[in-house]
C-alpha cells in the first residue's frame, strides 16, 4: 500500500535548522513542511514589504533555502511553506535566484496568492470583531494588514501543475500539511472523515518539535534525550488516513503517547470541533498507540464539512508598551524592591501620568501567577521588579519607563541591571468573510 | 490521602487571542477518573482567580485520558497587548498541576 511521508522542517518563524537538513537527508521523507506564521507574523511583514516592496517574507527564508534546496532535489523532497507572509511572490522570486546561485535545474517554485484581503477591507467594517464583539470600523485608521485563512485550494493546484516549492502567505496550519495528503491520496473533499483525519495529523505535525518531546520535558517526571539535538517529527501515512508519528531514528526528542496527546490538545477549544478552512475535525473517537519506540500509531477520528466562511486576521496599530527593569540583592532584597515598585507608583501620581493599564511583578515571586498561587515562601537572593504600563502615547511609555531608570539613583540602595524598553504594539482582531469574497491565484517561476 | 495532580498527571497549555486552553492528561488512563471527578471547571475557575477573568469550560477526552479547560479572558487582554511576562500563558500548566486533590 502507498505511504507518503510528510516532516516538520519549522514550527515557528525562527525554528531551528538542523533538524530540518537531518530529515531531509535521513527522513526518506517526500515532504517538507515550514510552518513560520504565528497570529500576528504577518501583520509585522506587511509593514516590512510598506517600506520595501521585495521584503515582507520570513526573515529566514533565504538562510533556510541556502541550507536546504540542494538537499531536498538530490533527496526527491518537496517543499511547503508559509514563509512567503506578506509576500509570497518575492520570497519565490528571491528563491529561484538562490536555486540558480546553486546551479540546480528543473524546479518549479509556486507562490500562492489570495489571502490578503486588505484592499477589500472597506466592506467589512460593518462586520462584528470577534475578540470585542465591536464593529471594525472602530479600527478603522489603525489597520495594516487582513488576511483570510486559506484552505488546501492553492497549495493543491500547485502540485497537480508539477511545483517542488510552494510557498504560501496566510493559510491554516494543518492545510500545509492536509494538501500533500489530498494530492497524493486522490482524497475526495467532500469525504469528511478522512479529511478530518488529515487536519488530525496537520495538527500533530504543525508545531515542529513539540511532538517530539520539546515543550515537554520535566525531569524526574518526563524525561526526554537530548532535546539540544530535537528530532523534527515525521508522519508516514497511509491512504486511510491511518499515520505513524515518529522521528528520525538516532535524532534526540522522544515521540511517546504523552508527547502526542499533549500536541493534540494544543491550541485546543472544543475537541470535537476543531475548525480549519477544509474541515471539521474531531478528536473525541481517536485511538493512539505506541507501537515501538519513537512510533505512534494514530488511527480513528471523524470530520464534518468545512465551514462557510473564512477567518481573517487583521493586523491594527494598538497601543505602546513601555517595561522597565531593576533587580535587588541579598537579604531585604524583596522589601526593597516593593520599596523601588512604590516609589514609581507615587512619582507617576505626582506627575499626574495616567496609562491605560499597569503591572508591577516581582520577578522569582509573582510575575507568573500573581499573589494567587503560592507555594514557595522562602528569602529570595535576589528579586527583579518589572513595571510594564500599555498607553497610546508614546512619550508617557518613555516617562514610565524612565521613573524606573531613575530608582539607580534615587530608589533604595543596590538596585542594579535597570533595562528599558519600548513597543509599539501591532494586535490582532478576527472577523469571518464569505469564502467567494476570496480569490486564489497560483503563480510559477522555473529554474 | 492528598496528592498533587502533577503526581499522577501531565499538562500543556495553548493560547488563542485572549483564551487559555491547559491540557490534564494522565500517564495511567486508570487515573481519569480521578481527575474527571475532581478536577472539576469550577475548581479551575476558583484555583485561577484573579488569573483567568472569564469562564472556564472543561472538555473530556476519555479516549486518551484527558480533560481539556477553555478559559476565557485569561491572558490579560491577548498576547499581542498583554503587559505580563508570559504573554502566552504557558506557564499556567505548571500551576495547573499544583492543585491538590483526595485520593
Amino acid at each position: 500500500m502507498k505511504t507518503i511521508r510528510i516532516g516538520t522542517g519549522a514550527g515557528y518563524a525562527g525554528d531551528r535548522i538542523e533538524p530540518a537538513i537531518e530529515l531531509i537527508e535521513k527522513g526518506n521523507i517526500d515532504y517538507i513542511i515550514f510552518e513560520c506564521l504565528a497570529e500576528r507574523t504577518i501583520a509585522i511583514a506587511q509593514e516590512q514589504k510598506l517600506k520595501n516592496p521585495n521584503k515582507g517574507y520570513n526573515d529566514l527564508l533565504e538562510y533556510r533555502m541556502e541550507k536546504i534546496l540542494s538537499s531536498c532535489q538530490k533527496n526527491n523532497v518537496k517543499i511547503i511553506t508559509n514563509m512567503g507572509a506578506a509576500n509570497p511572490i518575492a520570497a519565490a522570486k528571491i528563491t529561484k535566484k538562490i536555486a540558480e546561485e546553486k546551479g540546480l535545474r528543473d524546479l518549479k517554485i509556486a507562490s500562492v496568492l489570495g489571502d490578503d484581503v486588505l484592499e477589500k477591507i472597506d466592506k467589512y467594517m460593518g462586520y462584528k470583531v470577534l475578540e470585542t464583539g465591536e464593529e471594525l470600523e472602530k479600527l478603522k485608521g489603525q489597520i495594516v494588514s487582513a488576511n483570510a485563512y486559506l484552505g488546501i485550494d492553492g497549495i493543491l493546484e500547485a502540485l497537480e501543475n508539477g511545483a517542488d516549492i510552494i510557498i504560501t502567505g496566510r493559510v491554516a496550519d494543518p492545510a500545509l500539511f492536509l494538501a500533500p495528503l489530498v494530492y497524493e491520496f486522490n482524497w475526495g473533499l467532500e469525504d469528511y472523515e478522512i479529511i478530518g483525519k488529515g487536519i488530525i495529523i496537520g495538527h500533530l505535525l504543525e508545531c515542529g518539535g513539540q511532538v517530539t518531546g520539546g515543550y515537554y520535558a520535566d525531569p524526574d517526571y518526563k524525561d526526554v534525550e537530548r532535546l539540544w539535538e530535537l528530532g523534527f517529527p515525521i508522519a508516514e501515512v497511509k491512504d486511510n488516513g491511518d499515520a505513524i508519528i515518529t522521528k528520525v531514528e538516532g535524532s534526540g526528542g522522544k515521540v511517546s503517547l504523552d508527547t502526542c496527546k499533549e500536541q493534540l490538545l494544543y491550541e485546543i477549544h472544543d475537541p470535537s470541533q476543531y475548525l480549519t478552512p477544509d474541515g471539521i475535525a474531531d478528536f473525541t473517537n481517536l485511538h493512539l498507540k505506541e507501537v515501538e519506540k519513537d512510533k505512534v500509531s494514530i488511527k480513528g477520528g471523524k470530520g464534518a464539512k468545512r465551514p462557510d466562511k473564512l477567518k481573517v486576521s487583521i493586523g491594527y496599530k494598538d497601543c505602546f508598551i513601555g517595561v522597565g527593569e531593576i533587580s535587588y540583592g541579598g537579604s531585604g532584597a524583596v522589601k526593597r524592591a516593593k520599596l523601588a515598585a512604590k516609589i514609581v507608583q507615587e512619582r507617576l501620581e505626582m506627575q499626574e501620568i495616567s496609562v491605560d493599564e499597569i503591572r508591577y511583578d516581582l520577578i522569582g515571586i509573582n510575575s507568573l501567577y500573581g499573589n494567587v498561587i503560592n507555594i514557595y515562601d522562602k528569602e529570595l537572593n535576589e528579586v527583579r521588579l518589572r513595571i510594564s504600563a500599555r498607553t497610546n502615547d508614546k512619550d508617557i511609555a518613555n516617562k514610565v519607563v524612565n521613573e524606573v531608570e531613575a530608582l539607580y539613583t534615587n530608589g533604595p540602595a543596590g538596585g542594579g541591571g535597570a533595562e528599558k524598553s519600548i513597543k509599539e504594539i501591532v494586535s490582532v482582531a478576527s472577523i469571518f468573510i464569505p469564502r467567494n469574497d476570496v480569490d486564489i491565484k497560483v503563480m510559477y517561476e522555473e529554474v | 490521602m492528598k496528592i498533587k495532580l502533577r503526581e499522577i498527571a501531565h499538562s500543556r497549555t495553548g493560547d488563542k487571542g485572549n483564551i487559555s486552553n491547559i491540557s490534564l492528561i494522565v500517564y495511567d488512563e486508570k487515573d481519569y477518573k480521578k481527575i474527571k471527578e475532581n478536577v472539576t471547571s469550577d475548581k479551575v475557575k476558583e484555583w485561577f482567580k484573579g488569573i483567568v477573568k472569564g469562564d472556564v469550560q472543561r472538555y473530556e477526552l476519555p479516549n486518551i485520558g484527558a480533560l481539556n479547560f477553555v478559559m476565557k479572558d485569561a491572558l490579560g487582554g491577548g498576547v499581542t497587548r498583554s503587559l505580563a511576562i508570559d504573554k502566552h500563558g504557558k506557564s499556567l500548566s505548571s500551576a495547573l498541576l499544583e492543585i491538590e486533590i483526595n485520593v
